[in-house]
């Protein structure tokens, strides 16, 4: 029997041994941080036996908690918790955005403080990058830290910080060498929320709900050990985390694929059969919407490919320019598929709230409009696009 | 599954663009097309790429080829595809030779694989009897005589027909047009009486034909396979059809789409290259993005032929469909962004516009990709 052979059925009797039966229904997933909340009580088992074995950081080295799986073992990981339905057992953007970047830039005390954490879900993470006056133009940012003694002092506002009103610490970009061009004279500072100088106010978006916060610093402190790199070089950093950042938004775009799903049927033409009702022969009757739904399912395909495809180009590398692309096509992707849910149900995915709405409709509202984020945040679809010209075809300035 | 080449399957791609750039760059293409050559290809080149074991790679070894599979194969139809290369290597190597491969007798298979993989023997599949493909749509009869089959009927579009020593032919042996049961494959021999082959002049100036069925006599030993029960042959060689000649449509995008980048970085106006202006390098973006998912498609559905996936037959939809939308973006974007040089036909660019109209429309559109995708899964 060959080690991988070997390792996927150890995997397998360790997940049938430990996967809690709540954790193999599909459910929320838990977010970890000091005062965690877990919607069953098998979350809480589930979360502890996952990060005691470093697999909900599978690929990362085990000196920092990570479970120190190859490539290919952690494929057989995923493939064998697919295979029963297994939840992950953690979500955040320690593991997504963070961790990553930390593993390539900072130093060994730094990686020991803070990765095991990450791994175990103890501290959850926001991230603090855009600012009223820097959206697109991210690199024009002015939240500033001085250095005072042993401590930075920080002042300025961040905005868009996801679930900054439950986070226990921020990473974030602050400005260091004020006289500097603005793309130096940034560095990559770690912050604790839990502290006077930090006050957050949700916002409000069009889908009713309050993802994103504004983030406000009044005199902030964080010790000058929570500087990750160098001093105003925190901008190689910021690019790499968005790297990280696009390819964890680009996963959404592969909603309606059909890999590892039962039904031959994607999701959204199993909705749009069921609203739009289906022929003698089986075929969705609205043979325009038929059309549509496939073309997108064919895409999404394609994508899905592609991203495997990159995965196995990068098995060394880390993520590449690649994920602009695949930022770029996965959240128009999303748009298009919750367009194509909405033209499927008509008046019926456009009530706000209450009858006769069912619940899973509303839900549909709702996240149709949270889409429309999805091609903003992390970097437009149009500065993806600029990114693809500019490092990937190296098309010129003038 | 893996979709990247191994080392194999990359060292045949390598030596087949390193041969094709060397032997039949673009300027070959345009030779054949300007002195009106007979058989629209050169046997030469074919002898060539013969001997470099291109014919015969999806030929078992014990007649004769290497069994590389597609994914040996594909690589080497998409470096075709970049200098537009005419040859029997779609018709004979991939098509021929999967029927062959596929349902050929022992005795069939000893008679003409042998032949095929040493590049001595070309065919040429009469499928389509109408403008948009059809796999269904025969209605050319073969009528039962004792041991014999007399066939009458007319065949459109057959790819390589007039240059073929051997011809595969679907004809209808009972039930009605659009039946799949009923039909009927047929080797015959280019020479055989009552047979009219009427080479056709098609805009991508390569090579296809309109056949005519006169009485056409041929032995009952000339079926392929069994009769009546053709159809699932047809199959399962159509989607290795539409899958290799993707490959070949991605090498003429990534042709025309790296020609264009070259052009954009050049060419200059208000005082700048006009690779320079945004509303052109999002155009460029979105065709490389594209480009990218048609590479992993069309790699996806290679390997689905190799493995024996039982989704082949939507991988090959998948890649079709990818191949046709890429091409036909890439090729007008081509031609715009090269401006006014973009239509003349002193410049290459435009051969790959007319290829991709014509390589879209082999073997089924985009459109009839999609729809055949949702029929089989399921809505």
């Amino acid at each position: 029997m060959s080690d991988l052979q070997t390792f996927r059925e150890e995997t397998r009797d360790w997940l049938e041994t430990n996967c809690p039966p709540e954790m193999r229904k599909p459910g929320d997933i838990c977010w970890g941080g000091r005062n965690p909340s877990f919607s069953h009580p098998d979350q809480e088992i589930w979360l502890e036996k996952m990060g005691d074995k470093g697999w909900t950081c599978p690929t990362w080295p085990k000196e920092y908690g990570g479970g120190g799986l190859s490539y290919e073992e952690n494929k057989i990981l995923q493939e064998e918790m697919s295979a029963i339905g297994a939840r992950s057992a953690l979500g955040s953007f320690g593991i997504w955005m963070l961790g990553p970047a930390l593993l390539e830039f900072a130093s060994h005390e730094q990686k020991l403080e803070h990765i095991p954490n990450i791994v175990k879900g103890k501290i959850w993470w926001c991230q603090g990058y855009s600012e009223p006056g820097s959206g697109s133009d991210l690199a024009s940012l002015s939240t500033k830290a001085v250095l005072e003694g042993d401590e930075y002092v920080v002042n300025g506002q961040k905005i868009w910080t996801s679930n900054a009103n439950y986070a226990d610490m921020i990473f974030c970009l602050v400005r260091t060498g004020p006289q500097d061009p603005k793309h130096e004279g940034i560095s990559f500072l770690l912050i604790d929320m839990d502290q006077p100088g930090v006050e957050v106010k949700p916002i409000k978006l069009i889908s009713g709900k309050s993802p994103f916060c504004e983030t406000f610093f009044t005199n902030a402190k964080a010790p000058k050990e929570n500087l990750i790199g160098t001093l105003n070089e925190g901008w190689t950093i910021a690019k790499r985390l968005l790297q990280h950042e696009r390819s964890m938004i680009s996963g959404m775009g592969l909603g309606s694929g059909n890999s590892g799903q039962k039904s031959k049927t994607s999701a959204l033409a199993q909705l749009g059969k069921k609203y739009a009702g289906s022929n003698k022969e089986n075929k969705l009757s609205d043979s325009i919407l038929r059309t549509k739904i496939a073309k997108h399912d064919l895409n999404s395909r394609a994508f899905g490919l592609t991203l495997q495809r990159m995965g196995e180009e990068m098995k060394s590398g880390g993520p590449s320019a690649t994920a602009s692309i695949s930022k770029y096509y996965g959240t128009e992707q999303n748009k298009s598929r919750y367009e194509l849910m909405l033209e499927a149900m008509g008046t019926n995915a456009l009530g706000w709230e209450g009858e006769p709405f069912s619940a899973e409709e509303l839900a549909i509202t709702r996240d149709w409009l949270r889409t429309k984020g999805n091609s903003i945040e992390g970097g437009t679809s149009e500065v993806q696009l600029n990114v693809i010209s500019k490092r990937v075809l190296n098309l010129p300035d003038k | 599954m893996s979709l990247l080449l191994n080392e194999e399957q990359q060292f045949l791609k390598d030596t087949a663009k390193e041969f094709l750039q060397k032997n039949a760059p673009i300027s070959h293409f345009r030779d054949l097309r300007d002195s009106k050559d007979e058989n629209g290809y050169s046997k030469e080149i074919w002898k060539k790429m013969a001997e470099l074991g291109w014919a015969g790679i999806l030929v078992s070894e014990k007649y004769g080829g290497s069994e590389f599979g597609m994914m040996g194969l594909g690589g080497i139809l998409e470096e075709t595809g970049r200098t537009l290369v005419p040859s029997p290597l779609f018709s004979t190597a991939l098509i021929g030779v999967s029927f062959l491969e596929l349902a050929g007798t022992e005795n069939q298979k000893n008679e003409y694989l042998p032949k095929m993989a040493s590049g001595d023997l070309t065919t040429a599949f009469a499928l389509e009897e109408g403008p948009r493909h059809s796999p269904v749509n025969v209605s050319t009869q073969a009528k039962r005589k004792g041991k014999d089959y007399i066939i009458n009927g007319h065949k459109t579009f057959v790819l390589d027909g007039h240059s073929a020593d051997v011809l595969i032919v679907a004809a209808r042996t009972s039930g009605e047009t659009h039946d799949e049961g009923g039909i009927t494959l047929f080797l015959i021999d280019k020479n055989t009486n009552g047979l009219n082959i009427e080479r056709t002049h098609m805009v991508d100036s390569r090579n296809s034909s309109e056949i005519y069925f006169k009485d056409v006599v041929v032995n009952e030993g000339s079926i392929l396979g069994a009769p009546d029960t053709g159809y699932p042959v047809i199959e399962e060689v159509l989607e290795r059809a539409q899958i290799g000649l993707s490959s070949e449509m991605l090498g003429s995008a990534l042709e025309a789409f790296e020609r264009t980048l070259e052009y954009l970085k050049e060419r200059k106006q208000f005082g700048s290259v006009i690779g320079s202006f945004q509303a052109l390098q999002h155009r460029a973006a979105i065709m490389f993005t594209e480009l990218e998912l048609t590479k992993s498609a069309v790699v996806g559905a290679l390997n689905a032929v190799d493995e024996n996936s039982n989704d082949r037959a939507r991988f090959a939809s998948l890649a079709k469909f990818k191949a046709g939308e890429t091409l036909h973006l890439v090729s007008n974007e081509a031609v715009q962004m090269h401006g006014g040089i973009g239509v003349t036909d002193e410049f290459d660019i435009g051969f790959f516009l007319k290829r991709s109209r014509v390589a879209e429309q082999i073997f089924g559109s985009s459109d009839y990709h999609i729809d055949r995708y949702a029929t089989l899964s399921e809505y």
